[in-house]
């Protein structure tokens, strides 16, 4: 399964790559990153439908992760991707704007890895 | 005698018409009146007795003395002295006159001539000193009047002084009670603005919470998952030991050195954060100290962001920074000189949101919005012995009729509750009587405006 991780913070990389460090080794999971919304959506147009989910940062200078969401959604909408939004901010503002443009599932910074681990089983 | 007589029936008369004027009664009147009875007594005496004329006319003359000797030494006359005089000649050449026919027929009849023509002074004497006493008298009258007329125009005039003097009193206690509550007036505003500029240190505190939020959030989100990782390599660096595998063992220790540094940078990041909302927060006072402008700069520039998209889902706008790696360190207080860049910042970004906006205030399609890319601009220079720090939107620019208000206290454009108006003014203060430079916005409607900070160089 492929995973594009949205996130102005490029240590997040390293932290993604440790973290699912197993995961990779065995080839179950693999990554690409993308550190700004415009990023990703170039990402996203040169790999179409290679990524199976979509970790987005929400707050990000340019475009934001909530403006991505909308794009991922409206432009590929067969299949549309799986997509997870992770902020700094916990508020239900956020999530309800999230879960309106379609997001699949909301999570908080800092990221709980071993229930992100979970979900993605589930998404398995 | 008739003479004699008429002048005993004047002066009788005469102190007696003084009298009643005067008012004085009683004896004094009573003493006249026998007088009065006296005179005609003897003038009558003299009249039928033609041998008794010039006794009788002697003894008048006595009685003329005797009354005008009394009235000379009685205090109650004392202003009639004049008449005294005036008569006093007539009745001593009278009295000769008289005496002599008495003594010696032959010598009276040698003095007649003598004695008429004495009369005769005496009577113009009399009549000459009469109408210089009414003259006087009349004089003094007048004078009396004009005293008593000024006397009552003194009086008048003290009426109306104190009169005055009660008004003034009125209007004084008037003004010093307007002048109290004014004061009043005066400590309540300033007590209000001092809680308004408290108001908006705490307003642009939360702008900055929620970009602290999310700065602090990110670097503590690699501090925890980094720590974590480490555990879990530990763990992985323990089970490579004991199966030998040294080449393993070593990798992961590099990855686990990798990992603290990375948990050491970020940690510093945070303390970095909290330090300066801690700075922020505290009210001024305080020390001008080496500063970093470009990074003071560079850090209210991502604060104000983060606080407004925090604020705000779909704000966005392009950040562009041009920063003078020259400058090095410039004195200022560090706090304040923030506030000032954060304000402005935030202005910024709210001018540019504005014309992003997808619909004008009055409700039309804003046509320009959707080529606009909002864009803020953040640039440092060093100028000679000056530094200038620029922020730079490219809004709507100030209309000319605001432009010379945008420094006053108070003053906003932001919708009621939105801006305290204080923003403006609080960093002009901060600028020029807190650092000594100058706060400068140039603008150009439909393209943008541009603040800039100056500050001096040696302070």
């Amino acid at each position: 399964m492929k995973i594009l991780v949205v996130d102005d913070e490029r240590d997040i990389q390293t932290l993604f790559e440790q973290r699912f460090r197993k995961e990779i080794r065995d080839h179950s999971l693999e990554f690409a990153f993308a550190f700004s919304g415009e990023d990703a959506l170039t990402y996203l147009a040169q790999h179409a439908h290679e990524a199976v989910l979509i970790l987005s940062d929400i707050n990000m200078p340019g475009m934001s992760g909530l403006e991505l969401l909308g794009h991922i959604k409206q432009t590929y909408f067969k299949p549309p991707p799986v997509v997870m939004m992770i902020t700094a901010y916990g508020d239900a503002e956020n999530f309800n704007m999230a879960k309106q443009l379609g997001a699949d599932d909301f999570l908080t910074k800092p990221v709980d890895f071993t229930l992100l681990k979970e979900k993605l089983k589930n998404i398995h | 005698m008739l003479l004699e007589f008429i002048l005993a029936m004047v002066i009788i008369r005469y102190l007696r018409t003084y009298l009643k004027k005067e008012n004085i009664t009683a004896s004094w009147d009573r003493q006249l009146i026998i007088a009065l009875a006296i005179s005609i007594g003897l003038f009558v005496m003299g009249s039928v007795f033609k041998q008794l004329v010039y006794a009788g006319a002697l003894l008048l003359d006595i009685l003329l003395l005797y009354i005008m000797w009394t009235a000379y030494n009685t205090r109650v006359f004392l202003p009639l002295k004049p008449a005294i005089y005036a008569v006093l000649p007539y009745v001593v050449v009278s009295v000769v006159a008289n005496i002599v026919p008495l003594l010696s027929r032959q010598w009276a009849d040698d003095i007649h001539e003598y004695s008429e023509m004495a009369k005769l002074f005496a009577v113009i004497w009399m009549l000459a000193m009469w109408f210089i006493t009414k003259k006087q008298r009349k004089a003094i009258e007048t004078e009396r009047l004009r005293a008593q007329e000024k006397e009552k125009q003194y009086a008048l005039t003290e009426a109306i002084k104190s009169q005055l003097e009660i008004q003034v009193a009125e209007r004084t206690a008037a003004l010093t009670q307007q002048k109290e509550e004014l004061q009043q007036a005066l400590t309540e505003l300033q007590s209000t603005q001092a809680q308004l500029i408290q108001s908006e240190k705490m307003a642009s505190l939360g702008e900055l919470t929620a970009g602290i939020a999310h700065e602090i959030q990110n670097p503590l989100n690699f501090v925890n998952n980094f720590s974590e990782v480490n555990t879990e390599l530990m763990a992985e660096m323990k089970t490579a030991i004991d199966s030998g595998d040294m080449e393993e063992v070593k990798a992961i220790a590099d990855d686990i050195i990798a990992n603290e540094q990375k948990i050491n940078y970020h940690g510093k990041r945070a303390d970095a954060i909290v330090k300066g909302m801690l700075q922020h927060s505290r009210s001024s006072g305080g020390q001008k100290e080496p500063t970093d402008i470009n990074a003071l700069a560079d850090e209210y520039l991502r604060l104000a962001y983060h606080g407004l998209r925090a604020k705000d889902k779909s704000f966005a706008a392009t950040m562009k920074t041009d920063f003078d790696e020259s400058i090095g360190k410039i004195n200022v207080i560090p706090q304040d000189l923030g506030r000032v860049i954060l304000n402005l910042i935030t202005n910024a970004f709210y001018v540019v949101a504005e014309k992003k906006r997808p619909l004008t205030p009055d409700g039309r399609v804003n046509l320009a919005s959707k080529d606009y890319v909002p864009t803020v601009t953040v640039s440092t220079k060093k100028t000679g012995n000056k530094v200038e720090i620029k922020v730079a939107d490219n809004g709507n620019g100030i209309p000319a009729h605001i432009l010379d208000k945008i420094f006053q206290p108070f003053f906003t454009t932001k919708p009621t509750g939105q801006g305290t108006g204080l923003g403006l003014s609080m960093s002009y203060d901060i600028v020029t009587k807190g650092h000594g430079g100058e706060l400068k916005v140039s603008t150009k409607e439909n393209e943008g405006s541009v603040f800039t900070i100056l500050l001096p160089l040696q302070n």
